[in-house]
């Protein structure tokens, strides 16, 4: 395996353990409230709408030329990856409150309580929030997978990455059974950001027609460099005043 | 009315995100990289020079606004 097989197999193995980690605590929250049977039709009717979504979207990708489509994706990857990447680092610097994934699942646990169960049929609240958790976490999953794949033409090996998440995240939830608190979402969101933001400079980039010294190696440059300047810019927020004064909002 | 909304909402959200400006940068810098690289002038350090300058122009953005929010929030 080639090093840039492997570095898409990692990209899209951590992207997608995100989503999936977002859309197990809605279910979980769910499914221990309102019970299993509304929250599992729920996952079973979202992972149908994303096969067809997924198998309308695959083979119109393929038929782009591909410094077009190392353009559009490239693009998208960029906007993507550097929203990730933003919301990491001002989470990181103290300037937004990191994501909690407890606090998540007690506010799903919250809602799925107050609301009424359907007369003697489906849970249609149980259903609603477990198929939409599942599609949009699950159509992230797909974009990822699709546009990594298609720009590597390996989209067997990036199914195997987001694969690998779905076995790993399935067997955290059924070890842990409670909101996930414990996987470090914020370092995890700062990574992928990283990677999804180097990618889509040098897809984009690619597909501007640009031809990168080093070809493939121009990865393993981009890749640190994206992540010094991350970790640069946390460092700067965490230096200034204000970031203290929001972190220890009691100490005044 | 409200569903086309949603549904425009979410594509906008999910694409998009907080900042707009960063993908109306992105937009703008491939397509000048593009364009220069059509005429013959092929800038490999262009995307990614400019990529980590919008975002670091946007966290600077955000932590001004938030500095700014405090200064008004601050009891005299």
């Amino acid at each position: 395996m080639t090093a840039s097989a492997v570095l898409l197999v990692v990209a899209v193995f951590l992207a997608s353990a995100v989503e999936m980690v977002e859309a197990a605590t809605i279910v979980l929250a769910v499914g221990v409230t309102r019970g299993w049977r509304a929250a599992m039709l729920g996952v079973g009717a979202g992972l149908l709408a994303l096969g067809v979504v997924v198998a309308i979207l695959g083979p119109a990708l393929t038929a782009i030329p591909l410094s077009a489509l190392r353009l559009v994706v490239g693009g998208l990857l960029l906007v993507f990856g550097l929203g990730w990447l933003r919301k990491a680092i001002l989470r990181a610097g103290g300037l937004k409150a990191l994501h909690d994934e407890s606090a998540t699942f007690r506010t799903e646990r919250d809602r799925a309580r107050q609301a009424a169960v359907a007369a003697g049929g489906l849970d249609t609240y149980g259903f609603t929030v477990s198929f939409k958790g599942v599609l949009l976490e699950g159509l992230e999953v797909a974009f990822i997978v699709v546009t990594f794949g298609s720009n590597q033409g390996r989209i067997g090996l990036a199914a195997l990455g987001a694969a690998s998440a779905a076995v790993i995240v399935l067997a955290a939830v059924v070890v842990v059974r409670g909101p996930l608190a414990r996987v470090p979402e914020n370092t995890m969101k700062f990574g992928v950001g990283t990677l999804l933001t180097s990618f889509g400079i040098f897809w984009g980039a690619e597909g501007a027609g640009i031809e990168w010294p080093g070809a493939d190696l121009a990865l393993a440059v981009l890749i640190p460099l994206t992540l010094i300047v991350g970790v640069a810019l946390v460092a700067l927020l965490r230096r200034s005043s204000l970031s203290s004064a929001l972190i220890q909002p009691d100490a005044a | 009315m409200n569903r086309v909304r949603a549904f425009a909402l979410f594509w906008w959200d999910f694409i998009v995100g907080d900042d707009y400006r960063l993908a109306l940068g992105v937009v703008l810098l491939l397509g000048l990289t593009a364009g220069l690289a059509h005429v013959g002038v092929a800038l490999w350090w262009l995307p990614p020079l400019g990529v980590l300058s919008l975002l670091a122009l946007s966290v600077a953005e955000a932590a001004w606004r938030q500095r700014r929010s405090a200064g008004r929030l601050r009891p005299d």
